[in-house]
């Protein structure tokens, strides 16, 4: 399959790259697994790709004022293996080594799958469950939206036009916190049938999110409240999974329908809230 | 709209001028006739197309040519050396690692990535590594042994040689 004809550019900074985007039906290219599968079936077809490859500021894990901050072309491959990222904020590592296979993780990028907001994507959940924040660069320079605040429904974010998401931000957690991905995955895409983060800190305060689930990934706040500051035994594992799965528009396709949806999300929190007891 | 690239492919430089849209494999194939690289499902699923670009492994069916430019591609042409097989390509040979071979060349490409960074990974870590390859033939079996072969051969140059030094 072979995508309809596009210009390409390959700018070597934010600021050119923003200026390539702007015009009509551009898009960026950074990993290129999920857009260029999308342009070979004729789902996208943009007349310009801006490959953000050669921008070096996009790439590369640190840690500065408190946060990890993960430059928006890392792959999920360099996460998997970055120090940092092993030693501080291990759910990320072991989260994206659940993601597709060896061959998408060594391109497949954070901010691309961000962007994308596939409803059944991995990074959704991990970076709403970690408080992270995704910071962005516009014409009118950057800004930083709460990752409570940037997945809007299927496939779409609080980005604006020619907006391009430059880094991943996340608070070091405090000692003493736990935390766990759980996931259900399909068994040849590796997407998400129902994948579930939770966060633990010291005091008790959980967070919660949930991706696969819904048509974008979400905090499950009163299933948080119904767990925070208690200890966690098998009353409250039942207060919260049968809390989870109010007011949910359950997604429902050839995968999974919204009952068996519904029943994985309280056994996928389940098994979440168990590893971190 | 057409762009120069220039692609070291097997230790050989190649200049092209390509359209954005020309997948790599191919190019590999229908630009550098080199079509051991198979194109097998085409949306980035059974890993057949899979290459090793700067050392990684990578779906060629999912990046574009244009993205290789300066990058370093390995195929399955370039890993023997001075017309010695690779360790896997020998290992495949001698454990039976394929049936119609259509996969071979991209699961070979992977577990050179594998093999890379693991010396010597366990069953599972082989399987694991493979998630991306899809077998139709085999069930995998005779795969797994053929790249636990090559692992063996490749680790242990040193202990042969002391062997044959000692029955010398």
């Amino acid at each position: 399959m072979i995508p309809a004809a596009f210009d390409y550019q390959k700018p070597k900074t934010v600021d050119e790259a923003i200026a390539a985007l702007s015009g009509s039906n551009s898009k960026i290219l950074a990993g290129g697994h999920s857009l260029l599968p999308a342009m070979k079936l004729r789902l996208s077809q943009p007349s310009k790709l801006v490959d953000i490859n050669g921008i070096s500021a996009l790439k590369g894990i640190k840690e500065e004022d408190g946060e990890i901050v993960i430059g928006a072309a890392s792959t999920h491959a360099d996460i998997a293996g970055d120090r940092i990222i092993k030693s501080k904020l291990a759910f990320f590592s072991e989260g994206a080594l659940l993601i597709g296979d060896v061959q998408v993780r060594n391109h497949g990028t954070i901010g691309g799958s961000l962007a994308h907001a596939d409803p059944a994507s991995d990074w959704p959940a991990l970076v709403l469950a970690a408080d992270g924040a995704i910071e962005v660069q516009g014409k009118n320079g950057k800004r930083r939206i709460k990752a409570t605040d940037f997945f809007t429904g299927l496939f779409s974010t609080a980005l604006q036009e020619n907006e391009i998401i430059i880094a991943v931000r996340v608070p070091v957690p405090p000692e003493g916190t736990k935390a766990t991905y759980q996931k259900l995955s399909h068994p040849a895409s590796r997407f998400a049938i129902v994948g579930c983060a939770v966060v633990r800190f010291a005091d008790g305060k959980t967070n919660i999110a949930f991706t696969g689930v819904a048509d974008h990934a979400f905090r499950a706040s009163n299933t948080e409240t119904a767990v925070s500051g208690k200890a966690i035994n098998e009353d409250v594992i039942a207060t919260a999974t049968n809390t989870a799965v109010q007011g949910v528009i359950f997604l429902s396709d050839h995968h999974a329908s919204a009952e068996y949806r519904k029943h994985l999300t309280k056994v996928y929190l389940k098994k979440a809230l168990q590893v971190i007891t | 709209m057409s762009i120069k690239i220039t692609v070291t492919v097997n230790g050989v430089k190649h200049t092209d001028k390509v359209e954005p849209r020309l997948l790599l494999v191919h190019y590999l194939r229908d630009v550098l006739r080199l079509t051991g690289t198979h194109v097998g499902c085409d949306t980035s699923g059974c890993g057949a197309c899979t290459i090793l670009v700067n050392g990684k492994a990578t779906k060629s069916c999912t990046m574009l040519a244009v993205q290789a430019d300066k990058a370093k591609v390995t195929t399955i042409e370039g890993i023997a050396s001075n017309g010695e097989l690779h360790p896997l390509q020998e290992g495949f040979n001698q454990c039976h690692g394929l049936q119609c071979g259509f996969c071979t060349p991209g699961i070979i490409m992977t577990a050179c990535d594998l093999l890379k960074n693991n010396k010597k990974p366990s069953e599972e870590e082989i399987r694991v590594a493979l998630e991306g390859n899809f077998c139709r033939c085999t069930g995998y079996e005779n795969i797994v042994k053929s790249i636990q072969y090559a692992a063996d051969k490749m680790s242990a140059p040193k202990a042969r040689k002391t062997k044959k030094e000692a029955t010398v």
